[in-house]
């Protein structure tokens, strides 16, 4: 099923959450709606759910209108943060709680839908659960009820808010795994929800960045992170240092200093420089950007340190291989590898 | 005193074993057995005592007598109005009860405080004061009492009032209990329930109500007790109509003005009676409802 997100402006009592947002999603695409919290994203996804209506703009299922739809006729199947499965009723029950609902037309007959709990239970590895209530179950086997859950009903797209919020890290990522798994076996259109970028770049086929209520990119895993096209990109995928500089006639200059990186076609005036700290390349002789070391600290395979650049004390961090000595007040010059300006704000 | 506290905490350990300590947590065995003391002294002379004196009075002069008093048609009939009216008031109290705890949980609206503020009004005002306002509502010199009468309905003085002023009473009850604890399971389960397909009617019948039952049990209970209990509003809209507009408290009043000390004892300790079994029932739920929670429903 394809999405299409047109336009859409959300207001909470004035307060707008989405700013005049589009999108489309394609037919069985796994996708990921990234951003920190208030960004909009949980609310993007209730939109398509119809779980809220937008205050404008459309919302399309496929070529169908869906904006004013409620959230039944749309028939998505929608995960929830804390799973919300029924207390009361046994897991196969739960699972089954889409189908007993129906009208009676459609409504398969009792023995039908325990048959299609118990498959949807096996599919999600918890066969022999189904006897058991939501509080007899860990978080990651609840996780994975909510999904038989959701898919138990047919739904023509699938949502999930916060997927793995809960889980601790070991479950989280045998979840992820888990769900591509799923995705690819049954094909459904997937929409979830994050603020995980570790997460939302393994998992995901196209990542969509939020802030501030706006998409600020939609791409695949390499081209938000190796093109992430604004300052707020830059600084929430992955690790980025920045370092205030100016461009004339495409020289970078940095405190009077021709830093010499090629910034041909890039207007002049103040600017942002943007890099990768493990994207660098070290510089002797005194080219390049150079510091003196702050302080320094082992991050994994690698060692993370703070320079301090030029005379008002800007603090860049850069990565080094763990077997260079380093001391602190060592003076290290480097030049990225891959960097980006942005004019200054 | 104090060291003899202390040394007697020490002798329950068994002799070799290390010095036990005080749990830091728990306070000094003095404060906690006077706390205890003062309790239990207050409910024997405020609860305990006034029960134990409302049967012994009843049965100074013999089970025959007391029985008597309860089997006299009057008090029978006062009997009869009072399960009436509970069994009317109390469903009705509890349909407006749920009601409105779903709003107030559930949605957000003007006037949600202000609706809160309404429905504990009755705990406020004076139950005789509800009674009062019913006769402004429906009495002879007001707009609604005449037309009612000409259609043949008697409010006043009549078993139509006595259930409207018993349900103004007993209307906090249930919803009281139910805003927050459906507040507290906030709104989760129902988006859950129609994102599945589920109608409204089907959301509350299959998933509301379940989570509420216990809470709904227990409001119920305590709005039965408060409205077979009632005494003010009942008695100002009553007209004391013997063998037609008195219930259970109101002929326990009459029989004590009448200096008939045993029958008034007799019919009050059945009203006490009533009142211990709700009680019991109530106990008796919480711990059904305390199991329910440890381990979960089936087991």
């Amino acid at each position: 099923m394809e999405l299409k997100v047109v336009n859409v402006r959300k207001e909470f009592d004035r307060f707008a959450a989405l700013h005049d947002v589009s999108l489309d999603i394609r037919s069985g695409e796994l996708i990921a709606l990234l951003g920190p919290s208030g960004s909009g994203k949980t609310t993007l996804l209730r939109l398509i759910a119809g779980l809220d209506f937008p205050t404008e703009g459309t919302i399309l299922f496929g070529d169908e209108d869906s904006s004013r739809k409620s959230v039944q006729e749309r028939n998505v199947g929608f995960v929830f943060q804390h799973y919300a499965l029924f207390r009361h009723m046994s897991v196969a029950d739960n699972i089954g709680f889409g189908l007993k609902v129906r009208p009676r037309a459609t409504r398969p007959p009792r023995r039908e839908i325990r048959r299609r709990a118990l498959e949807l239970l096996d599919l999600v590895q918890l066969s022999g659960l189904e006897n058991r209530y939501p509080n007899q179950l860990s978080g990651g086997q609840r996780q994975r009820v909510a999904l038989a859950r959701a898919l138990a009903i047919e739904p023509r797209v699938l949502l999930l808010d916060e997927p793995f919020g809960a889980l601790d890290a070991q479950v989280r990522r045998d979840l992820r795994r888990w769900l591509r798994e799923i995705h690819d076996r049954t094909g459904h259109t997937t929409v979830f929800v994050t603020h995980d970028q570790e997460e939302a770049l393994e998992l995901a086929d196209r990542v969509v960045v939020m802030s501030q209520g706006l998409i600020e990119q939609v791409g695949t895993a390499d081209e938000v992170y190796d093109r992430p096209n604004s300052p707020f990109v830059y600084g929430f995928i992955g690790d980025s240092s920045t370092l205030p500089v100016r461009v004339e006639n495409g020289q970078v200059w940095f405190e009077n200093r021709n830093i010499g990186l090629d910034a041909k076609g890039v207007q002049d005036g103040d600017a942002t420089l943007f890099f990768r700290p493990q994207e660098i390349v070290p510089v002797d002789g005194g080219g390049g950007i150079v510091g003196s070391v702050a302080s320094s600290r082992r991050v994994e395979a690698r060692r993370r340190v703070e320079l301090s650049v030029g005379d008002a004390d800007h603090r860049v961090e850069i990565e080094l291989p763990v077997e260079q000595q380093i001391a602190a007040g060592d003076r290290l010059g480097f030049l990225p590898r891959a960097w980006r300006l942005f004019p200054a704000e | 005193m104090t060291d003899s506290l202390f040394l007697g905490v020490g002798h329950h350990g068994r002799a070799g074993h290390a010095p036990r300590f005080r749990d830091p947590t728990i306070e000094h065995p003095l404060a906690r057995w006077t706390l205890i003391a003062v309790a239990l002294a207050f409910l024997a002379l405020v609860l305990f005592l006034p029960l134990i004196a409302v049967f012994s009075e009843a049965l100074r002069r013999g089970w025959q007598v007391a029985f008597e008093a309860i089997s006299d048609p009057d008090a029978l009939s006062a009997v009869r109005l009072t399960l009436l009216v509970a069994a009317i008031a109390v469903p009705l109290n509890c349909i407006f009860g749920v009601a409105a705890a779903w709003a107030i949980a559930k949605f957000e609206f003007k006037g949600k405080s202000f609706l809160i503020t309404l429905i504990d009004l009755p705990f406020s005002v004076s139950p005789v004061i509800a009674g009062l306002v019913y006769i402004l509502l429906f009495g002879s010199g007001s707009f609604l009492g005449p037309v009612l009468n000409s259609w043949g309905l008697q409010v006043l003085f009549a078993v139509p009032g006595v259930v409207l002023a018993t349900m103004f009473v007993t209307f906090p009850f249930v919803a009281r209990e139910l805003v927050p604890l459906m507040q507290a399971q906030g709104t989760g389960d129902e988006e859950a329930a129609i994102s599945l397909g589920a109608s409204g009617w089907q959301t509350f019948r299959y998933v509301t109500l379940p989570n509420i039952k216990w809470g709904l049990l227990y409001g119920v209970l305590l709005c039965n007790a408060r409205a077979m209990g009632e005494f003010g509003a009942v008695s100002v809209v009553s007209g004391r109509l013997r063998g037609e507009t008195i219930t259970m408290p109101l002929h326990v009043e009459i029989l004590y003005n009448e200096y008939n000390f045993v029958a008034a004892f007799a019919v009050a300790s059945l009203l006490a009676l009533l009142a211990l079994i709700t009680l019991v029932l109530k106990a008796l739920l919480e711990r059904v409802y305390g199991r329910d929670h440890a381990t979960g429903p089936g087991h």
